[in-house]
């Protein structure tokens, strides 16, 4: 039993960096980002190769996640989701277009870097007892830094100016703009911060379950259920979401065969969505 | 929206020009002629003795009816990314009831569709509260729920290793059989489509795309129709289901993944979303182009993703909206 709370506590912190990541995009620009889970697995690639293969340190490793991913965040909003959003007749337009950075992300990752499961040795060695449950060290650092992530990225929206203007632009985007904000930077900014957020995500869960070019799909589809049991576009609700499903997960996997879990999970959360289709924290709509 | 746009009073009540023709439309109809002449008629015996080309089109025929579902539901303002569990419910409903408990398939077929579309009319009801990206992903989620359902549905479903040897449908055994078949199921489609789409009931499903609250508000029954739509789309995911089920002979949890759905939906997009005929366009134009790629067929996902990005940069509003006389009818319907 105090396994499960150990190990949900785990999932959860990590799985709130992707909800948080996807919800920042989400919320500034509209967009539902369907490579949020090849992101992640970009993310977790540059660590296998930084830290992994040429055995450089960690840190600098994490810093390489964020960097690639969140340029490869930047360069999509300006090259492709802003064109289409001044062009498109009707908003599917964007979301298949996402679909399609998507599908290109994962094909080019599976060229890139091969089909192959990949993993990297612990970045610490060691394992904590608590009461009954064992706690590799390395768990737990990767709870640290997903916790200390999620705080400075609170801190950061909260209080900083371009923060501010992120907030604004997820309320009301003309507004925004009569204010004197650079939207367009602004987007920039908070798509690349987004990506980032998936990298640093991915990154991080490498050392722990390692990485594949194919499991982006189920990583966004996870994104997905954490942000409609959280409500979309609400970061307190995201991270309710994340800890929603990383206990669910937990729990799951210590008492049911395999894939029932995610089944379960489903059904649980369609049901849910009946009742709640704005879900937890979410504005009502429709 | 611009001004001259806003239809006067008098253009709403005698409505847009098709109205006046019964049934769909003589453009529609002389264009349904001209379609089952090439599919039925030159097509077999241009390909009589290329069974390869004809299973390929078999392909494409059935693909385009399954997308003709997708597109139902883009027309009431939804993105619906579960036809391809819907087509897992159909396939595995013929599979079971024909290895099972020997039912003809031609039984088999219409209890396919009903079941596809019960399941769709029973989800339905509660996620269609859901609009755009949140729709979008809770279909999502259920194309991966339905495959799990079928992964584990023990002695039912058979687990992974799925359903083998359904048998073939009575009467049906040779490519050019399958392939009329399927011609003729994708004709009745359409003509079922394009029937729907010029009926009020397609005015109605415009309307709520438009703008649900104000259809609504003008004494549309919203919640009841866009079940109804939803779960007709699912019907034909269904039949389409049932029909793979007995081409391939085989069903299996891994026949339909996430990816499948997308490609449903990427076939209405190609082709154009605001014509009945754009998923049919699109399914044949991926299809066909696919198959002449050779070589490059290992990169088909890598592709599609380009595309898929091509398509939303340069040509947003599909192949179809090259044609220079149908725009204007697009954006009439958009401005109205």
């Amino acid at each position: 039993m105090q396994q499960i709370l150990v190990n949900g506590v785990v999932l959860s912190a990590n799985y709130a960096l992707i909800a948080l990541g996807i919800t920042l995009i989400f919320s500034i620009m509209n967009i539902l980002n369907f490579a949020h889970g090849q992101m992640f697995m970009i993310g977790g690639f540059m660590v296998y190769y930084v830290y992994g293969v040429h055995g450089l340190s960690y840190g600098l490793a994490l810093a390489t996640a964020a960097l690639v991913a969140g340029a490869i965040g930047a360069l999509f909003e300006i090259g492709l989701f802003r064109r289409v959003k001044r062009i498109a007749a009707r908003e599917e337009n964007s979301m298949l277009l996402a679909v399609g950075t998507a599908l290109l992300l994962e094909n080019g990752a599976l060229f890139a870097f091969g089909e192959k499961q990949r993993g990297v040795p612990p970045v610490v060695g060691g394992v904590y007892r608590i009461g009954d449950a064992f706690l590799p060290a390395n768990r737990l650092l990767v709870v640290l830094v997903s916790l200390a992530l999620i705080a400075a990225l609170l801190l950061f929206v909260q209080y900083t100016k371009p923060g501010r203007a992120m907030r604004a632009l997820a309320q009301d985007r003309e507004v925004t703009c009569l204010m004197g904000v650079d939207v367009g930077r602004i987007s920039v900014l908070g798509f690349a911060l987004g990506a980032a957020l998936a990298g640093l995500a991915g990154g991080l869960l490498v050392t722990v379950s390692g990485v594949n070019a194919g499991i982006g799909t189920a990583v966004s589809t996870k994104a997905f259920i954490m942000i409609m049991i959280g409500g979309a576009g609400v970061v307190a609700g995201s991270i309710l979401g994340a800890v929603a499903l990383g206990f669910a997960e937990a729990i799951g996997y210590a008492l049911l065969p395999g894939s029932v879990t995610y089944l379960l999970i489903f059904v649980g959360m369609i049901l849910f969505l009946c009742f709640r289709p704005q879900g937890l924290m979410g504005k009502p709509w429709g | 929206m611009s001004m001259q746009s806003l239809p006067t009073p008098e253009a709403q009540r005698t409505g847009p020009r098709r109205v006046r023709f019964p049934g769909i439309g003589a453009g529609h109809a002389a264009l349904l002629l001209a379609l089952a002449v090439v599919l039925v008629g030159v097509l077999p015996v241009a390909l009589s003795g290329r069974p390869y080309w004809l299973n390929v089109l078999t392909n494409a025929a059935v693909l385009s009816f399954v997308s003709l579902g997708v597109w139902v539901i883009f027309a009431i303002g939804r993105v619906n990314i579960a036809q391809g569990a819907f087509a897992m419910i159909g396939g595995y409903t013929t599979a079971i009831l024909s290895t099972r408990y020997g039912v003809p398939f031609w039984v088999c077929l219409p209890l396919s569709a009903v079941s596809a579309g019960l399941v769709g009319a029973l989800i339905g009801w509660p996620i269609l509260r859901l609009k755009g990206v949140y729709f979008a992903m809770v279909t999502l989620s259920l194309t991966e729920a339905v495959r799990l359902a079928f992964l584990n549905g023990g002695e039912v479903t058979n687990g992974a290793s799925g359903i083998v040897n359904v048998p073939r449908p009575a009467g049906i055994d040779s490519p050019l059989a399958f392939y009329l078949f399927a011609a003729v199921l994708l004709l009745l489609g359409l003509l079922g489509v394009l029937r729907l789409a010029t009926s009020r009931l397609g005015w109605i499903f415009r309307s709520m795309r438009q703008n649900e609250e104000l259809a609504a508000s003008i004494g549309i029954d919203v919640s009841h129709y866009r079940v109804l739509a939803f779960s007709l789309c699912c019907a034909l995911g269904g039949i389409g289901g049932s029909f793979f089920a007995v081409f391939h002979q085989n069903i299996y949890p891994a026949s339909y993944s996430v990816q499948d759905s997308i490609n449903f939906m990427l076939y209405c997009f190609l082709g154009g979303l605001d014509y009945v005929l754009g998923p049919v366009v699109g399914a044949f134009v991926l299809v066909i182009g696919f198959e002449l790629l050779g070589e490059l067929q290992e990169y088909q996902s890598l592709l599609y993703g380009i595309l898929m990005i091509a398509c939303m940069l340069v040509l947003p509003n599909g192949i179809l909206s090259l044609w220079p006389g149908r725009r204007d009818t697009a954006k009439a319907e958009d401005g109205a």
